[in-house]
């Protein structure tokens, strides 16, 4: 011990406890300049983060507005819909978990594994939406098993319901989730990532009126987004109520008289161009999106041939056939060389240079002045004064009632028909109008398209004098506490510059169409209420060679049938078109269903049995 | 050999700031603990419970001599070494990490051994020498192989905080025990060439902190994780603190290991930049008093004894300091006193025990 001693007075030791103690105390003081700086200077910045980090906001989806009929009849509401999402961040074996989900639910696996993948581009703390619109069983069968099922919750979110189910399907349109493409663009930036938005038909365009704004919930939460309390919450405001020009009744009438069959329909206020009805079939059943379409059933409904996503009622362009007659017999009497006394004899055909042109009528019609013509739907006569007229007046004429042009109903989509002329010719075929292409043109054959909103459209021209309006949807946009947003008023496109008098002799020879014997859709006609109209065939098959039976042609290659018509005759309100596709007969398959509309719209009793009587 | 002044002389400012200091983390293990899982047997109490029994372990340490120690300082090191061997082969992995012994009742760590031993270890060498005069390199190759074999066992677990810590102790006392200047210049280059190389050694995970602790923004989520939330925690306490079992970032879970290593931002958050100063003082004070208690010792055994367990401590509290308040990179290094964990309970309270046992044999010769 000896050995030890003596040193502990050393200086050299002093010193280094000395040197030992200021180094501990240097450090120190630099550990309290950095506390002194992250609670003291930087404490506002870390606040802030501090808060960030224990609160979420979890935004609560607003119900869509609803859609009514113009009396108020509720066609498209909203109701809650139990959605099944993942939070991610709870997640921790994702694959056992869906799996587990699976079997529970009944779900198919890989469409869970999809919607998982899909749910990596959101924050972690966002729950992944996995399966929507589950029944209250299987939210039951979640919630029974949720200890299996970590990370597993349910929402509540309003989704779209249909009273009438598939009716006015296409018009309604339907919503799907928001693309990232849509994201970027300006009218979705109030949108985020998992909102559903209107992709066609009214939903998409009137979006800003029935997308209501979302509300939010202020929840206190902890590392793993578990909510703990409610901080504050901020309700949702519900969309606009949306008042339709639809008549309900009219519309499942039409509806109902299409049966099976393809086509579509459009029934316009002919002085204020409003739509009553517009249907288009085969539909499809709009739940379906309503509660996320499987990709199975969107695969069959993209597959399907008749293809029913499709609005045929402002989409499907068809040859008018005979319903062209009106154009043709306007710019006929326009023209000055023709006149309702204009005499032709029909002998079934008509031959021009080379070429003899049939009529629809083997044995022909005889002595046809411009009445018989379009009661009898007589082709040859047509044949005749359109070669006096030539095919640029015809078009002229065919423009100035609206055909050839959007209507501008305001749904994306719409077509807009082919009114062929000489210039067109040149243009798309280099090549020189020829005198045949009238003929054939000036029945509504050929190159000429329209679809049925422009028929009605035009015919709505005929009935109402000249004013060619434009077809609307949206009767009054009003917000839940009545005040409206928009209330469109009629809308006047253009002009057609009809000649009073000529109009009449059109129109007596439309309302003969269907009120006298012989007359194209007399098997048609309500004899309480006369109505005028144009029976019209459009051939599916170019040539028309053949001389069958329509029942044992296929079906696809069976001519269009179609109709249009205004009543009553006199003082018209209501202007209709119908198309029934591969219907063979406008008189046959088209004018019943515009009688339909008829008896629907004025609510007339139902029918006495006229089909008896026969032709 | 039992003297009465022993007792006359005992420290008991010493052992007061240690229970105090220990007292102040359970309080602080509790707030941080009860939002958590709700154990039958809770954190803070388990920690009760260790500290009662690190303090009867200081205790019967205090007692007997230290000075024993010095004939048995080579022979606990030799043994220690060999225990961190075995550890190498037939040692319990966890986490990744191979650190423990399974001794059927209770694991060993023998790396925690060894921050005690080293000391003891080079006491005993630097006591023997009987010098003051600076030492040269040649001198020292015997220190630094003491120093090296068992760094490098326990880099190889892998557990680097506990490895630095090792050789943090061990500089500190062969800086303490005198190099000479140019000896110390040569260290130095070859300190940094040691650190360029040995980053080479480092596994990918231990790159990734000193990485992350470079830019924690890089990984928010993932290993940058722990620095951003305890910054957020430690800053948003402010001047007085969120209060008592108030703090947001803590209750709710926001703040991982937030009863471990990450104890003191709890506490930083709920009692603010004023709990944070008192922690700091305590701390301090423990350290002064350490190198106070070797400045002070009867021989120079006991001086370097003391001074060992006073540059642990400090390097301890330090680390893990640094580290929770973003100015080191995240390395397991527990906070004494205040970090649950039985393992730094028990070191910590041994190497209090040595600190009293010098401190009540100050005059005796």
């Amino acid at each position: 011990m000896a050995l030890n001693t003596g040193w502990s007075g050393s200086p050299a030791l002093k010193k280094r406890f000395i040197i030992a103690s200021l180094a501990a105390l240097t450090i120190f003081v630099l550990l309290f300049l950095r506390l002194w700086y992250l609670q003291i200077i930087q404490t506002d910045t870390y606040q802030a983060l501090s808060e960030k980090n224990r609160t979420r906001y979890i935004p609560i989806a607003a119900p869509r507005g609803p859609i009514v009929d113009r009396d108020g009849h509720m066609l498209v509401d909203s109701r809650p819909a139990f959605r099944i999402a993942a939070l991610r961040q709870e997640v921790e074996d994702p694959e056992k978990l869906l799996a587990r989900l699976s079997e529970l639910l009944d779900l198919d696996l890989a469409t869970l594994q999809q919607r998982w993948a899909a749910g990596r581009r959101f924050p972690r703390y966002r729950p992944v939406p996995l399966a929507d619109d589950v029944s209250r069983r299987a939210l039951e069968q979640v919630m029974e098993h949720s200890f299996e099922l970590p990370g597993i919750l349910t929402e509540v979110r309003p989704v779209r319901f249909y009273p009438y189910g598939k009716s006015a399907a296409h018009l309604f349109g339907y919503l799907g989730e928001i693309t990232e493409k849509e994201l970027r663009t300006a009218p979705y930036q109030i949108y985020r990532g998992g909102d559903f938005v209107g992709k066609n038909g009214l939903e998409k365009a009137i979006e800003p009126y029935l997308n209501g704004i979302p509300g939010e919930r202020r929840v206190e939460v902890d590392v793993k987004g578990k909510k703990l309390r409610i901080l504050k919450t901020q309700e949702p405001i519900p969309g606009n109520r949306v008042t339709l020009t639809i008549n309900r009744d009219l519309q499942l009438a039409t509806e109902a008289a299409f049966g099976d069959q393809a086509g579509a329909a459009v029934a316009l206020d002919v002085h204020t161009g409003e739509v009553l009805a517009m249907v288009s079939n085969p539909g499809y059943d709009p739940s379906l999106f309503a509660r996320g379409i499987t990709g199975k059933e969107w695969v069959e409904l993209l597959q399907n041939h008749l293809d029913p996503l499709q609005n045929r009622a402002l989409k499907g362009q068809y040859p008018p056939g005979s319903i062209f007659k009106i154009v043709t017999a306007l710019a006929a009497l326009e023209n000055g060389q023709t006149t309702a006394h204009t005499k032709v004899n029909c002998q079934g055909q008509l031959t021009v240079g080379n070429r003899s042109f049939r009529c629809w009528k083997k044995g022909g019609h005889g002595i046809t002045n411009l009445k018989k013509a379009l009661k009898e739907s007589c082709d040859v006569w047509f044949y005749e004064v359109s070669q006096q007229v030539g095919i640029d007046r015809i078009a002229a004429m065919a423009r100035r009632l609206g055909l050839g042009a959007p209507t501008g109903l305001g749904l994306a989509g719409e077509r807009k028909g082919l009114i062929p002329d000489q210039q067109w010719k040149q243009q798309k075929f280099n090549d020189r109008w020829y005198r045949g292409e009238t003929l054939i043109a000036s029945i509504g054959q050929g190159y000429i398209l329209t679809t049925p909103l422009q028929l009605a459209t035009m015919m709505a021209t005929v009935a109402n004098g000249g004013n060619v309006l434009r077809p609307h949807l949206v009767k009054r946009i009003e917000d839940m506490a009545g005040n409206v947003q928009l209330e469109p008023k009629p809308q006047i496109m253009q002009q057609a510059h009809l000649d009073q008098a000529q109009l009449d002799t059109l129109r007596q020879g439309l309302k003969a169409v269907v009120n006298e014997p012989h007359g194209t859709a007399w098997m048609s006609r309500i004899k309480e209420l006369p109505f005028a109209g144009k029976t019209g065939t459009s051939q599916v098959v170019h040539q028309r060679t053949r001389r069958k039976q329509d029942v044992e042609i296929p079906y696809r290659l069976r001519d269009h049938a179609l109709f249009t018509a205004y009543a009553p005759a006199s003082n018209p309100e209501i202007a209709v078109a119908v198309v029934v596709e591969h219907g063979s007969h406008g008189s046959s398959a088209a004018a019943p269903i515009a009688r339909i509309m008829f008896e629907s719209y004025f609510k007339l009793p139902p029918p006495a049995s006229i089909a008896s009587e026969g032709e | 050999m039992f003297d009465r002044r022993l007792i006359t002389h005992f420290d008991w400012p010493l052992l007061l700031l240690v229970v105090l200091t220990a007292l102040i983390g359970i309080f602080n293990l509790y707030s941080a603990t009860s939002s958590g899982s709700s154990l039958a047997f809770p954190v803070y109490l388990k920690q009760i419970y260790w500290l009662g029994g690190g303090i009867l372990l200081a205790a019967i340490v205090s007692v007997i001599d230290y000075r024993h120690l010095q004939h048995l300082g080579f022979i606990l090191y030799a043994l220690t070494l060999l225990l961190l061997v075995a550890v190498l082969l037939v040692g319990k992995t966890s986490m990744g990490a191979t650190r423990w012994l399974d001794l059927g009742v209770f694991n060993l760590q023998p790396s925690e051994i060894m921050k005690i031993v080293i000391i003891i270890a080079l006491a005993c060498y630097f006591a023997r020498q009987d010098t003051l005069a600076a030492y040269s390199l040649s001198d020292l190759w015997l220190p630094f192989l003491l120093l090296g074999l068992p760094a490098l066992l326990i880099m190889k677990q892998p557990d680097l905080g506990t490895a630095l810590i090792v050789l943090f102790i061990g500089f500190t006392m062969i800086l303490f025990a005198g190099i000479r200047k140019g000896t110390l210049a040569a260290l130095a280059v070859l300190a940094a060439g040691g650190a360029g190389g040995g980053w080479f050694l480092l596994h990918d995970y231990q790159k990734q902190r000193i990485m992350t602790f470079l830019a924690p923004e890089r990984d928010p989520l993932g290993s940058g994780y722990h620095i951003i939330q305890s910054k957020i925690a430690v800053g948003s306490g402010g001047f007085f603190g969120k209060g008592f079992m108030q703090g947001t970032q803590s209750q709710l879970s926001f703040l991982p290991e937030r009863h471990t290593d990450f104890a003191f931002s709890v506490f930083a958050e709920e009692w603010g930049f004023c709990g944070s100063l008192l922690l700091l003082c305590l701390y301090l004070l423990i350290v002064i008093w350490g190198i106070y208690v070797a400045r002070n010792a009867a021989d120079l055994f006991g001086t370097f004894l003391a001074f060992g367990v006073s540059a642990m401590l400090f390097w301890h509290i330090v680390i893990n300091l640094g580290m929770v308040i973003g100015l080191l990179p995240v390395v397991g290094v527990p906070l004494p006193l205040f970090s649950y964990g039985g393992t730094s309970m028990i070191t910590t309270m041994l190497g209090a025990g040595l600190l009293l046992n010098v401190s009540m044999r100050r005059f005796t010769f």
